[in-house]
């Protein structure tokens, strides 16, 4: 079994906000992630496939094709939006990376070819700042 | 003869933001800022860096005292900035596209007057890691 790491990015504005709470209580939570306005960041997505290579390519997956399957069906629909407005699955969901990172898992899984299995996203919201998920 | 030494001060921000001439159409605009001027805006974590170039203070060894340069940055800049949404929370950019070029310049006018003159400053700003600005040129 080979893991293998495609690695994308887009940039995005989002707010951090419950709407069963007061704007005091989001404030209060969410802190400056909670401004009316937005703020945004350059996100980075690290998408990680397992499966054992191909005997006659030597590839797990093509990464080339990686590359267009995670942005036809995720980053596409991401980059240079807004996270709560303008993104279909992530209507109704608090915009945290955490949601979003399980949102993206939904989106990608069941598009990958036999054989090939998704491992991990990691997704880096700043330098500082990352989540992982493994599906679980 | 001092000899001239530049030091660097790096700081960074998170906001949001679109590219739009409010003279021009959407199309237009659209034509021109692609995806950057999308009416729901954007974001960028924009890294900042501070040169500051002059002689070493004979007494102190300095160019200019770190953190008293990383106090008025965050002050002045970097508290202001951050999470905010630049065309609508910034006063700089109501009348101003926030270009990340733009956004040099409205940081280096504010940064000019509260440092020594005999001191040279140039702010860098990346809008990503892979663009980024240096004014003045």
């Amino acid at each position: 079994m080979v893991y293998l790491t495609r690695i994308e990015h887009f940039n995005a504005a989002h707010k951090l906000y419950n709407p069963a709470w007061t704007k005091a209580r989001n404030e209060e939570v969410y802190g400056r992630c909670a401004n009316e306005n937005w703020h945004g960041h350059n996100f980075e997505l690290h998408v990680t496939v397992k499966g054992i290579p191909d005997p006659e390519t030597g590839f797990v997956f093509d990464a080339k094709r990686l590359s267009r399957l995670v942005n036809e069906r995720v980053v596409d629909r991401l980059d240079h939006q807004n996270l709560n407005l303008d993104v279909d699955f992530m209507r109704d969901r608090i915009c945290s990376i955490e949601n979003l990172v399980v949102a993206i898992w939904r989106e990608l899984a069941p598009h990958l070819p036999a054989g090939v299995r998704l491992h991990r996203l990691k997704l880096v919201e700043t330098p500082r700042i990352h989540v992982e998920y493994f599906g679980e | 003869m001092g000899r001239k030494v530049t030091v660097s001060r790096r700081e960074h921000f998170n906001a949001a933001h679109r590219l739009y001439n409010p003279a021009w159409d959407d199309d237009r605009n659209r034509e021109v800022f692609g995806k950057c001027s999308l009416p729901n805006y954007h974001g960028h974590n924009y890294e900042l860096i501070v040169r500051v170039t002059g002689e070493p203070d004979p007494e102190t060894g300095y160019v200019i005292d770190m953190k008293v340069l990383s106090d008025i940055i965050r002050a002045q800049v970097t508290d202001r900035f951050d999470h905010r949404n630049l065309n609508i929370d910034m006063a700089e950019f109501r009348q101003l596209n926030p270009t990340a070029e733009n956004i040099a310049i409205v940081i280096h006018d504010i940064l000019r007057p509260l440092l020594p003159a005999d001191l040279a400053l140039q702010v860098v700003l990346f809008e990503t890691p892979r663009n980024s600005v240096e004014y003045p040129a």
